[in-house]
């Protein structure tokens, strides 16, 4: 199946070679890195996690999302998925493939990344986030493969892969579940420091997930004669209004707690990320810009005229992955770290080569997404396809 | 002598479980072989549980700080990093009563006690939180004297610990650290570090091996007291029965090993 992502037209390779171009960009910054020391980053003593690990954090939301595509159809036959359901399984794969580079960029002593194996401790949450990722990331590719494999031979998939999609489902909760618990658990950091954190990420993550995998599906439509189907987009949509505001409603929740018990440490990062803190308000601009943007996507969401449009549906869905991508991708595990533990404040914002290289393994994400896709797509189109009715066409011929 | 595929297979199966029979009786025999050869020297120091009581009476003037600050991180080769505070090291340092204890500063305490400097450094916790996270047992809990170690050969540099310490006691090479050691002033007997790998104090398990009291608690001239804590009869239990102790952050169950009198 590989040969289909060797086949495609000048605009087909455009995006490679940009995807490429950015790739070797962040390469070099990564040298940069290696050589001198994850000095050349923002991060500190007291802001010892960046982008980076925000990046991690919010993209195995991004693999686990795949579940809310994949649940109602293998669970309760929806049939209107089966169209979509390779593609959500195959953003898992990038996604789990990024959060392992960013993993790995954020060491700072990536050679010895075998250390994790060759010292197994399972009192980490480390060592069993790389267990369920791992994991996680084979299922994916394995249930993946297979049902394409058997969708072009214009076949119902083999039995064997149904234990394989089954485990794959209550697999994927598990990895959100388990990288809340990197935060949930440790003393004397107030803001991660809450019960709810591994159902905020979930509802977080079962919100910004479905929403890129709508603007994918409408970039596959716009783009190739494949189309993944009204409906299940429109049904999707509808994931996102309940998970958005699930997401909204938990973040609440944290606010009230913060705030009606009046517990300086609970309140400081808030007050930190929202209004800044002794004359530090470094993050106030984005995390504003993130509330804002929540409270469009949810107004666009929860209405159904606005959802039924898919223009602005495709608006509301950018919205909200701007939105969850700033605040869990930054504003959580940032706002983690200020005030620090001694109450001391210390700023963070990505350097320059620093933004490079969370670029490159995006564009590393977007490359694996891209050829993945266009095998999917290549299949379907052969397959599946009847936009234009053409299979009937050449039948009647 | 030719064999067919099923016994080529049988014999290879066969000697891969002795080989690896073999290759798990060699370690477990090296593992006891090394245990002899360190076996401890008759003169080290020994203890259950190892810990250190701050008497911040005796602090009276800056240099009586900074004789101890001095001393271990010139014994201990700690980079001294000014070109960015961002990325400075260090074992053990000065914190304002503020800062050292946060949440416990009260609304009209006087100026004095609230800008007071106590002397901080890693509390060697009974339950260490940076140990739990240790993904790869870098950092873990000495078994015999409860020592909170440090193996910066092992660590991996992914600052788990440094989330996880509510103490602020860890510090991370963001750069090459030799560039900022006095050369003049370096322990050959102490290694450097690598960058990218978490360091803090370490007690001087290296000095106790040696029946030698951790060079702070040396340079203190009896500021800084230290023995073993689960010995009635020891001289930290003895200032701890006698006199008002307080601890930093006790409520966060981390059973911290450094207790501060006035």
């Amino acid at each position: 199946m590989l040969e289909k992502a060797i086949k495609g037209g000048s605009r087909y390779w455009v995006w490679v070679f940009f995807l490429l171009s950015v790739i070797g960009i962040g390469f070099i910054a990564y040298l940069y890195q290696f050589k001198y020391g994850l000095g050349i980053t923002g991060m500190s003593r007291d802001v010892s996690w960046g982008i980076y690990i925000g990046q991690f954090t919010f993209l195995v939301g991004v693999a686990a999302a795949a579940v809310m595509v994949v649940l109602p159809y293998y669970l309760h036959n929806y049939k209107k998925y089966g169209r979509i359901a390779v593609l959500a399984e195959f953003l898992a794969v990038p996604s789990v493939i990024m959060c392992m580079l960013f993993i790995f960029v954020d060491m700072g002593q990536p050679l010895r990344v075998l250390n994790v194996l060759l010292h197994p401790t399972p009192n980490s949450v480390m060592f069993f986030d790389m267990v369920v990722l791992a994991g996680y990331l084979f299922l994916n590719i394995l249930v993946g493969w297979t049902i394409l494999g058997a969708e072009r031979k214009e076949a119902p998939p083999p039995k064997w892969i149904k234990p394989f999609i089954y485990i794959a489902i209550a697999w994927a909760p598990s990895i959100h579940i388990v990288t809340a618990f990197l935060y949930a658990g440790l003393p004397g950091r107030h803001f991660w420091l809450t019960a709810i954190m591994a159902a905020r990420f979930l509802a977080s993550a079962f919100a910004a997930g479905p929403a890129l995998i709508i603007i994918l599906c409408l970039i596959v439509r716009r783009f190739t004669k494949f189309d993944p189907g009204k409906e299940a987009i429109q049904t999707l949509g509808k994931t996102i209004a309940y998970t958005m505001t699930l997401n909204v409603l938990f973040l609440g929740f944290e606010f009230f707690t913060a705030f009606y018990s009046q517990i300086p440490g609970h309140m400081h990062s808030f007050v930190y990320l929202y209004t800044g803190l002794h004359g530090y308000s470094q993050l106030v601009p984005i995390m504003w810009l993130s509330s804002i943007l929540a409270v469009v996507a949810l107004v666009m969401l929860v209405f159904p005229q606005i959802r039924k449009n898919e223009s602005l549906l495709a608006i509301a869905c950018m919205a909200t992955f701007f939105s969850l991508w700033i605040d869990k991708g930054f504003g959580l595990v940032v706002g983690g770290f200020v005030p620090s533990p001694l109450e001391k404040i210390t700023e963070y914002w990505p350097t320059l080569p620093e933004t490079l290289i969370t670029l490159a393994v995006w564009a590393i994400g977007f490359l694996v997404l891209t050829i993945l896709y266009k095998i999917a797509v290549s299949i379907k189109e052969e397959v599946v396809f009847d936009k234009y009715g053409e299979k009937q066409i050449k039948a009647e011929r | 002598m030719s064999i067919n595929r099923r016994e080529f297979l049988k014999i290879a199966g066969v000697s891969t479980i002795l080989g690896i029979g073999g290759v798990s009786a060699v370690n477990s025999l090296r593992n006891r072989v090394e245990a002899s050869q360190i076996s401890p020297s008759p003169e080290a120091l020994v203890a259950k549980r190892w810990a250190m009581v701050v008497d911040m009476s005796k602090f009276k003037s800056e240099e009586d700080y900074q004789r101890c600050i001095d001393a271990c991180h010139r014994v201990h080769n700690v980079p001294h990093i000014t070109d960015n505070p961002k990325h400075e090291i260090k074992w053990l340092w000065k914190e304002t009563y503020e800062h050292a204890f946060p949440g416990n500063e009260d609304e009209y305490l006087s100026e004095e006690i609230k800008h007071l400097p106590f002397l901080v450094l890693c509390n060697h916790c009974d339950n260490p939180s940076c140990v739990r996270v240790c993904p790869t047992k870098a950092t873990f809990k000495r078994k015999s004297d409860g020592i909170v170690m440090m193996d910066m050969h092992r660590c991996i540099g992914c600052r788990f610990c440094m989330a996880a310490c509510p103490y602020g006691a860890r510090s991370f090479n963001y750069k090459d650290p030799r560039p900022f050691i006095n050369e003049a002033k370096e322990n050959l007997e102490f290694p450097t570090r690598t960058k990218g790998v978490v360091e803090k104090c370490t007690l001087c398990y290296e000095r106790l091996a040696k029946g030698l009291k951790p060079a702070c608690v040396e340079a203190s001239n009896g500021a800084l007291i230290f023995g073993d804590i689960e010995d009635p009869n020891s001289e930290v239990r003895k200032v701890l029965g006698a006199r008002y102790s307080f601890r930093r952050r006790p409520e966060l169950g981390t059973r911290p090993s450094v207790y501060y009198i006035f």
